[in-house]
């Protein structure tokens, strides 16, 4: 899933400049799972916002609102109807959500509350770590399921650097090195000399480095553009 | 015809000809200034000129920012040295790698040292964009298809004259997962690697222990590999390196030497006690490179004295390799 982060209130509040009635817009899906951007984070939020602006003597309007996902057009656009009231909406979803909203509603400038922090799995109760970067190549199949794209910080594809040590990487006592786990399930599968071949250098054009990626897939389009 | 030319040398450095002699080969390290100076490299490379058969000249060293390592190496063979330029996968995608080798290979450099780089985190700009287009593998085995078979990464024909480097490496026989290290070697050997520079050896039992499966795999025959040596600048150093380097491991006895140089030497006397710890590094030095020289498949040391290059002439003297070959 999407992990979020929110940003402080000094951001948000300088974001919101001179806008006196703001809408709060939440999402229902990934950052209401990580507790970044859903109902409960949006009336924490909105409280938040009313009382400082009014300590500063500025008092805010401030409305509260949650769709289900902020990143399709069939759950926001219901939204359109109330929009014209506001000076800007603060949205506590994903960067992708933020965009969505500015794509439908150009009217009306929604900013982000939100920092868009990675695709990712919770731990545990409040602990959420990184496994995907979307790189467009998986080889998740080479490196026994774990991605040194992600979790690697060098994103290395032949074996760890020499700066593991104790299982952990160097550039952080509580990143575990990828290599090494990589290392230790070609063991337990019987496996290590799959690990011996050179991999080449990676295609990164799959990747952002290729420009903004499409996905379009005819056999489910409803309309064909000839 | 890549051949006649360089009368069957790869790069035909005075490095590879000091290896391929059979020779014990000992290389040191020049460190950049974080300034525009060209009197740095000149006094350094100054205090090691005729002591050691080729210099690194480090490539934005702990991702902190200095002055280029190619126009640290010209400046460097302006006063008689011969450079091992350091290349790193950190700050550089595979065009930027490509061309920066085309111009150093036009301008004489004739040894490379391919490296994954220190993460940005550790240096002075840790905000930065780290690259990481290729790893340290893949760098190896581009320098070699462009060397060997005058192609470019893409597999465009290199239309002209080839650059032409010995090939190095890094390996680091201490990090983990410990097992894993000797067959990082070999994958550095089967991507066309000449010569391995280990990171600083402080622990010989392991050290030895990683020298043996390495002669048991016959990757000794394939590549030479030049043991890293560290003179320890004071006990605190020592403790600092056992302690807190990621990557490193240093036998205690070294730490206890260390601390036991400066006894009866009251604390207020700083320059004594700098003066006797560097005194008892150097030996310690010495004795490493002996004990080295005897070790199967080791073919030189590699001498990273970071800003204490006075330090290496002693050690070289000390260790016997003075006046080194000429070949």
């Amino acid at each position: 899933m999407i992990v979020g982060e929110q940003k402080p209130l000094e951001e948000i509040m300088a974001l919101l400049g001179d806008a006196r009635k703001v809408l709060v817009a939440g999402c229902g899906t990934c950052v209401t799972v990580c507790f970044a951007g859903g109902e409960k984070e949006v009336g924490i939020l909105a409280s938040a916002l009313r009382m400082k602006s009014k300590l500063e003597g500025h008092p805010m309007e401030v409305d509260e609102v949650t769709v289900q996902r902020q990143c399709e057009w069939e759950y926001i656009d219901p939204l359109k109807p109330r929009l014209k009231d506001y000076d800007a909406v603060l949205s506590l979803a994903c960067g992708i959500g933020v965009q969505a909203m500015n794509e439908r509603f150009p009217d009306v400038l929604t900013l982000p509350g939100l920092n868009t922090t990675f695709l990712g799995l919770p731990m545990e109760q409040g602990v959420w770590e990184e496994r995907c970067q979307a790189c467009g190549d998986c080889i998740l199949g080479l490196t026994f399921g774990i991605c040194p794209i992600a979790r690697c910080s060098k994103q290395l594809l032949n074996g760890p650097c020499g700066g593991s040590q104790n299982g952990v990487c160097e550039v952080d006592p509580d990143i575990p090195c990828a290599w090494q786990l990589i290392w230790e399930r070609a063991i337990a599968f019987g496996q290590v000399e799959r690990l011996l071949e050179i991999q080449p250098p990676k295609n990164w054009s799959k990747s952002r480095d290729g420009g903004p990626r499409k996905i379009v897939r005819e056999d489910l389009r409803l309309t064909h553009t000839e | 015809m890549a051949e006649e030319r360089t009368n069957g040398y790869k790069s035909g450095s005075n490095l590879e000809k000091i290896l391929r002699a059979g020779h014990f080969a000992v290389t040191a390290e020049l460190g950049p200034p974080q300034s525009a100076d060209p009197e740095v490299i000149r006094h350094k490379a100054r205090l090691l000129r005729g002591v050691v058969d080729a210099v690194n000249i480090t490539d934005n060293q702990t991702a902190i920012v200095r002055m280029s390592s190619i126009a640290s190496a010209v400046l460097a063979m302006q006063e008689g040295i011969e450079p091992i330029v350091q290349m790193t996968c950190r700050d550089r995608n595979r065009l930027a790698i490509q061309a920066d080798l085309l111009g150093a290979s036009a301008l004489g450099v004739r040894n490379l040292l391919c490296l994954t780089g220190d993460h940005q985190s550790f240096g002075n700009h840790p905000t930065a964009k780290n690259v990481h287009d290729l790893d340290s593998i893949q760098l190896i085995r581009m320098v070699k298809e462009m060397r060997d078979e005058g192609r470019f990464q893409c597999g465009d024909e290199i239309k002209g004259v080839v650059p032409r480097f010995l090939i190095g490496a890094a390996i680091n026989p201490f990090a983990d997962p410990f097992e894993f290290r000797p067959y990082r070697l070999a994958k550095k050997v089967a991507a066309g690697v000449d010569f391995i520079q280990t990171q600083i050896v402080l622990d010989m039992d392991r050290f030895r222990e990683f020298m043996k499966r390495v002669v048991d795999m016959g990757l000794h025959e394939k590549v030479y590999i030049l043991a890293g040596i560290g003179p320890l600048k004071s006990a605190g150093a020592a403790r600092y390196m056992r302690d807190k380097v990621p990557g490193m491991l240093v036998a205690d006895e070294y730490v206890e030497r260390m601390q036991a140089a400066v006894k009866g030497i009251p604390k207020e006397d700083k320059k004594a006690r700098r003066e006797a710890w560097r005194q008892e590094g150097i030996r310690i030095a010495i004795e490493q490179i002996q004990e080295i020289k005897e070790i199967e498949g080791v073919a030189g040391v590699h001498i990273m004295a970071i800003e204490w290059e006075e330090a290496v002439k002693p050690i070289v003297e000390g260790a016997g390799l003075l006046p080194r070959p000429e070949v």
